[in-house]
């Protein structure tokens, strides 16, 4: 039975360099056991520094507030170490989250990782 | 085994009784199961409402594991989906019940997050209360809490 949604899967999809910024490539549900493992993917990145982090949600399916609390949690590590943390292509369903928990207006969004990098 | 389910008011049709265990690698079953649920009962159009609903359903069961258990274990999760007649207020409904064997709290201590603060513990209960039309947590006869939750389809 197929209902359009992909299960469980690793929730990385790949990370780039793109000029001073890293990008992490997600895809999939992130969900209480994925956000263990984007959390852990999230630490070992910030273990250079990077100054902006953007994270591509363009082919996110859901997130739940433990996904959540995982990006809240990476925002704060940034704004303490002077990065910057840029979401990119949240559809409805992702945003409805943040919109619910009233945490939209304090992540920087943006519709495509062009506008994000420039 | 007791559901403890209250039928105030409904006539109970289309009934899927799903048994997890507390750990998160099924927790896409259960979304699964919720999304397929929705499509029988009608409730496919909105599909932002529609992931609204298995978004309530994820934090639901993700707060059992946590809270009711302690984290991850092979303890039991009991979920039932109903389509039922809301007969007193002439409507159609999911409802969708989630029964544990974990720890019993009083169920007025069960507040969602402030959302004031900047912080993202909690939200699963205030996520719960925003997106469905009723709310209702209650504790078990014999151990654990009952959650009760309907979404009105028309």
């Amino acid at each position: 039975m197929t209902d359009g949604h992909s299960y469980p899967q690793d929730i990385i999809k790949g990370v780039r360099h793109e000029g001073r910024a890293v990008v992490l490539e997600l895809a999939g549900e992130i969900d209480m056991r994925c956000s263990i493992e984007l959390r852990s993917k999230l630490m070992e990145l910030f273990q250079d520094k990077p100054p902006v982090l953007v994270v591509n949600m363009t082919q996110v399916e859901f997130m739940d507030s433990s996904g959540l609390a995982t990006l809240v949690g990476a925002l704060k590590w940034c704004r303490r170490n002077g990065s910057q943390l840029k979401l990119v292509g949240l559809v409805q369903r992702v945003r409805n989250i943040f919109e619910i928990s009233k945490l939209e207006s304090i992540f920087q969004i943006y519709d495509s990782e062009a506008e994000a990098l420039s | 085994m007791n559901t403890d389910i209250k039928e105030q008011q409904s006539s109970t049709n289309t009934q899927i009784l799903l048994h997890i265990c507390a750990n998160p690698e099924y927790l896409c079953v259960a979304r699964m199961a919720v999304r397929q649920v929705m499509q029988v009962v009608g409730l496919e159009e909105d599909k932002d409402k529609n992931e609204s609903v298995t978004l309530a359903v994820e934090e639901a069961l993700t707060n059992v594991i946590r809270h009711s258990y302690g984290g991850p274990c092979d303890k039991p999760i009991i979920m039932k989906l109903s389509k039922i007649d809301r007969c007193d207020k002439n409507k159609l409904a999911l409802e969708i019940v989630i029964r544990d064997f974990g720890k019993q709290v009083e169920p007025e201590s069960i507040k969602g997050a402030d959302l004031d603060e900047v912080k993202p513990g909690g939200l699963g209960v205030h996520i719960i209360r925003s997106v469905m039309d009723e709310v209702e947590f209650s504790r078990a006869d014999d151990c654990g809490m009952q959650l009760r939750m309907v979404k009105y389809i028309t």
